[in-house]
């Protein structure tokens, strides 16, 4: 995983609660068997129309969202399948933070390990960033903080672990290798076998 | 100190390495399950750094996503019946499994069937495991007291290599659902009803224990049911302690142990029930006598109601968008709405219990001629059990499609789809825009209201067409 220390840049807004990962990417894309070329199926049933246009109305589609690479989403974002392809998706397609009052667990998890920063911050913070879409904010792996164009710094919650992963590009397969021993040990000497 | 919960107990017993402020735990995995969707790219990885596969005693695999549920006699015909990258994925899945020594339940083995399925009938799903699969609805396998759990491909990658995974505790959450259940509710309405009560993002970063005498009631389909939708309301997991219901159900089972291992592993789950001091993060109580037959109206499974109950009004954009897209009014119950197709299958409802629910409603009655109605038996050993029972009569002759074991329509990608704008009444799990096929539109309900809803050729109330 490339290192990633903070993301800058504006916000393209799309304020819909519980926004699930069969929306991020329809289950027909999954019959993939890599992470690669996904942005294209990235929310495709909102994006084109049935002959596969896309629809000038669509949000990611306007010209104004061009090169946002912060998505302002509604509460419980990223919610329902455990599919990867949804990061996966939203990486490829250019999106490096999404910001919202919550996010999904399987979804959040499945973003820290590609590089993909959840940021989940207050209802105000939320209803502002809804409010003035477009903006330009930094999202600070270091510091947890979201910057705002007025100067504020909103603090936003990330375990210290997954936080240094991000920050040195270390993933986490290799520190789960590194623990063989204890592993090898545990699976010796616990009471009863699976 | 108070008492250890049922969840605190299964998650103490598998620390590799406790977690620390800086670090989460290493969690050892018993049981990891897994299927062709969620898998290739993992597989990718240990390939590109020359890993092997740590336990492959401990992994099992099978074909459900985008395996079609029409009869697959020879790989060949995968290429005549699925699409070529549904078919292309079924065989990286065939061969990864060849290559890294894991035991595939592939076309001709007759225990094949939807992942959530297969485990607890092969009885490899027991109390007190840990059990993951790249597949949120893994929440199914709690119903033994497992801590089962969805994980994404990354950390299939972690387990296929580690036997492990780094993970923070979660919070606890303890469902109480007491009193008895009403003639034609079931536990598919027990948790729609749950679930519209906390919401989709109800039970975000907790484990749910559902307890009270409700849950002691239900044999373990029904279990099984009531845990499999716990990641609709956000769960990481959903658990339920194992008692005499649970043991019952394993013993005997193929994959469940006998002898003097049974007799220990019996003695060992006895001790997981939650203490009676055990303390949770947070607690709620449901009178499971005021649960109606539920289904739902919008698009995820909190937009749901009692079936005669009127649709609630329109609060938000969000909930405004969902109506439109389903084509409901307001301020008016869903009973009466036309339905073009009705599903029964999914790791929800597609085990025998449930085939039998939909059959007893069917029987000798015919679905409306307006209607396309499919059963999915849920896995290979459901169907022929079923078809032992002569289920597979009753729905031929009332006019329904009998396929086999598969996710099938519950998701749209093995060739099983809902037209654009038809309306599927399922008893799946997700009512998602667009889940069933491009455009469909999707009403979740029982066995019992998705086969009365056939035979109305209108979303119905099962109560009326009881046997007494
Ligand atoms: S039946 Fe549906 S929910 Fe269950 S594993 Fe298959 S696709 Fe997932």
């Amino acid at each position: 995983m490339d290192k990633v220390t903070s993301v800058k840049s504006r916000t393209v807004v799309m304020p819909q609660s519980d926004i699930d990962t069969d929306q991020i990417v329809p289950a027909r894309f999954l019959t993939t068997t890599t992470r690669k070329g996904l942005g294209k199926a990235l929310f495709a049933d909102w994006r084109y129309d049935r002959a596969g246009n896309p629809r000038p109305e669509f949000l990611l589609n306007r010209p104004e969202a061009a090169g946002c690479g912060v998505l302002v989403a509604g509460n419980n974002f990223g919610c329902g399948s455990s599919r990867e392809h949804a990061p996966w998706a939203l990486l490829d397609f250019g999106i490096r933070a999404v910001i919202s009052t919550e996010i999904a667990d399987i979804f959040r998890g499945n973003s820290l390990k590609n590089g993909l920063i959840p940021v989940t911050v207050d209802k105000a913070t939320h209803g502002w960033l809804v409010e003035n879409p477009g903006v330009e904010v930094t999202v600070d792996v270091e510091a947890s903080k979201l910057l705002l164009p007025d100067g504020r710094a909103v603090s936003f919650p990330i375990d210290g672990f997954s936080k240094y992963c991000l920050l040195n590009g270390v993933d986490q397969l290799g520190y789960l290798l590194n623990q063989a021993d204890a592993i090898s040990r545990f699976e010796d000497t616990r009471p009863w076998k699976p | 100190m108070s008492g250890k919960s049922l969840f605190q107990k299964v998650w103490d017993d598998h620390i590799v390495v406790p977690e620390s402020a800086d670090t989460p735990a290493v969690l050892y995995i018993d049981l990891h399950l897994t299927h062709e969707v969620t898998s290739p790219e993992a597989f990718s990885v240990l390939r590109s750094r020359g890993l092997k596969v740590r336990r492959p005693d401990l992994t099992l695999a099978t074909l459900d996503h985008s395996t079609p549920t029409v009869p697959v006699a020879s790989l060949k015909d995968l290429d005549i019946v699925s699409e070529p990258a549904a078919a292309a994925q079924i065989r990286v899945m065939i061969e990864n499994c060849r290559e890294y020594g894991i035991e595939l339940l592939g076309f001709e083995s007759d225990s094949r069937g939807i992942v959530h399925i297969i485990g607890p009938e092969l009885g490899i799903t027991q109390p007190g495991k840990t059990i993951v699969c790249g597949d949120s609805h893994t929440s199914t396998h709690g119903a033994f007291g497992a801590l089962a759990f969805g994980i994404g491909t990354t950390e299939v990658g972690h387990v296929l290599a580690s036997q492990c995974l780094l993970q923070r505790r979660p919070k606890t959450l303890a469902i109480t659902v007491d009193g008895k259940l009403g003639a034609g509710v079931t536990a598919k309405d027990i948790i729609l009803a749950i679930i519209g009560r906390i919401g989709v993002d109800g039970g975000t970063g907790h484990v749910i224990e559902y307890r009270g005498s409700a849950i002691r009631a239900l044999d373990m389909e029904q279990r099984m049911t009531v845990c499999n939708m716990s990641i609709e309301a956000g769960a990481r997991a959903g658990m339920i302690a194992p008692d005499d219901t649970t043991i019952q159900y394993l013993k005997n089972r193929p994959m469940a142990p006998k002898g003097a291992a049974w007799d220990a592993a019996v003695a060992r789950w006895r001790q997981l029930p939650s203490d009676a001091d055990a303390s949770f993060d947070r607690e709620i109580t449901i009178d499971s006598s005021t649960i109606t037959p539920m289904v739902t109206f919008g698009t995820n499974p909190g937009m749901v109601v009692p079936i005669a109950e009127p649709v609630p009004v329109a609060t938000d954009a969000s909930f405004r968008k969902a109506l439109t897209y389903m084509g409901v009014t307001e301020n008016r119950p869903m009973l009466g709405m036309p339905v073009n197709v009705v599903f029964i299958g999914s790791c929800t409802n597609a085990r025998l219990s449930d085939l039998r629910e939909a059959a007893g409603i069917l029987r000798g009655r015919k679905v409306a001629p307006s209607v396309r109605m499919l059963v999915v038996p849920g896995s290979e050993q459901v169907k022929r059990a079923a078809e032992r029972e002569g289920l597979h009569e009753i729905f031929l002759a009332a006019g329904a499609e009998w396929r086999e074991a598969g996710c099938s329509m519950c998701l749209g990608m093995n060739g099983d789809v809902t037209a654009r704008g038809e309306l599927c009444v399922s008893t799946s799990n997700r009512n998602f825009e667009g889940r069933q096929g491009v455009g469909a539109r999707t009403v979740l309900a029982s066995p019992l209201t998705a086969a009365a809803s056939a035979i109305a050729g209108t979303i119905a109330d099962p109560r009326p067409l009881l046997a007494h």
